[in-house]
């Protein structure tokens, strides 16, 4: 049983993008940009965590099986969160 | 010891066909777990937008309470111990000498034992300061029963985090127990493959806990 073998350079290099995403989404905090603050700091933050699951955690040499289930675990978290908000912002009696 | 690491037929149960067949079954399992993982701080995530998009100012001075120099050598640490934990799987995938493995391991544990000193270095402070939410809360700033949401949230979630990382630990402490005794090798690596995933899944969460919590109130 053999397992899908990643090279060590593909490890090296996803840790590098790690700590460089890292370093700009720290600096970026600190620059007034508006509503694109959190936007950058969303997408530099879900890069970072797909980088991890796809190559950390091998998940881009797993099966479709595998691929479907991770897919289908953060599909549910984003419906949580937009159901729930799709309610909380909609309400005119909330503070 | 050598024939039983390098044999994989010693280690498939009878119903699997292959070792190949169990891997995957026991990697998917994983991942199931991991996907209730995720639901488990969904929920948390979902309390930390509900209550930030209803007082994003508070939360905004709130957060900037948080020591960004601290938030920051504690994410590059998380992430050094995500690449070691990599190698740890690789060198037991390639079967690798087996005091490899246990050295990556070892570099793994030290590394999260360095993040849960940080935090408890980091809560401490935020008590002295009067920031744990309770009858001690103290705040100086406007809206103290928002920002009080606020620091409830942060000890929440990073509580659940760090012990997250204590299991993961221990967990650790067992692979490397393991991994002495000889039982990592090409044909079966398993148990390292699965703590490996749930480490990283571990420092996903940060991933996201650290911008949140630490990055928000900045500007």
């Amino acid at each position: 049983m053999a397992g899908h073998v990643v090279p060590v350079r593909i490890y090296l290099a996803v840790f590098a993008a790690l700590l460089v995403l890292t370093g700009v989404t720290t600096a970026i905090a600190f620059v007034n940009l508006g509503p694109m603050n959190v936007v950058l700091m969303l997408a530099i933050a879900v890069t970072k965590a797909t980088l991890v699951v796809l190559y950390f955690m091998h998940v881009r040499y797993s099966s479709r099986l595998t691929w479907v289930v991770v897919s289908g675990g953060f599909v549910w978290l984003v419906v949580i969160i937009l159901f729930t908000m799709s309610d909380v912002a909609t309400r005119p009696s909330l503070p | 010891m050598a024939d039983r690491a390098h044999s994989a037929a010693a280690h498939v149960a009878h119903h699997f066909d292959d070792a190949e067949q169990q891997h995957g079954a026991a990697a998917l399992g994983m991942w199931v777990f991991l996907v209730t993982e995720v639901m488990l701080f969904g929920g948390m995530f979902t309390a930390y937008v509900v209550y930030r998009s209803l007082f994003p100012d508070a939360f905004g001075h709130a957060s900037s309470h948080l020591d960004v120099r601290l938030g920051t050598i504690n994410t590059a640490v998380l992430i050094c111990s995500s690449l070691t934990m990599a190698l740890a799987v690789h060198a037991a995938q390639i079967g690798a000498d087996r005091r490899r493995i246990i050295a990556w391991l070892v570099a793994t544990l030290l590394l999260g034992t360095t993040f849960l000193g940080i935090k408890a270095y980091e809560y401490a402070h935020k008590i002295h300061q009067g920031l744990a939410p309770g009858p001690a809360f103290t705040y100086a700033g406007a809206d103290a029963r928002q920002a009080e949401l606020f620091f409830s949230i942060y000890f929440a979630m990073t509580g659940t985090h760090a012990f997250h990382m204590v299991i993961g630990a221990g967990v650790l402490t067992w692979l490397i127990v393991q991994a002495r005794r000889g039982r990592f090798g090409r044909a079966y690596y398993t148990p390292v493959e699965l703590g490996g995933l749930y480490w990283h899944f571990v420092d996903i969460a940060w991933i996201f806990l650290f911008p949140l919590l630490y990055l928000i109130g900045r500007h």
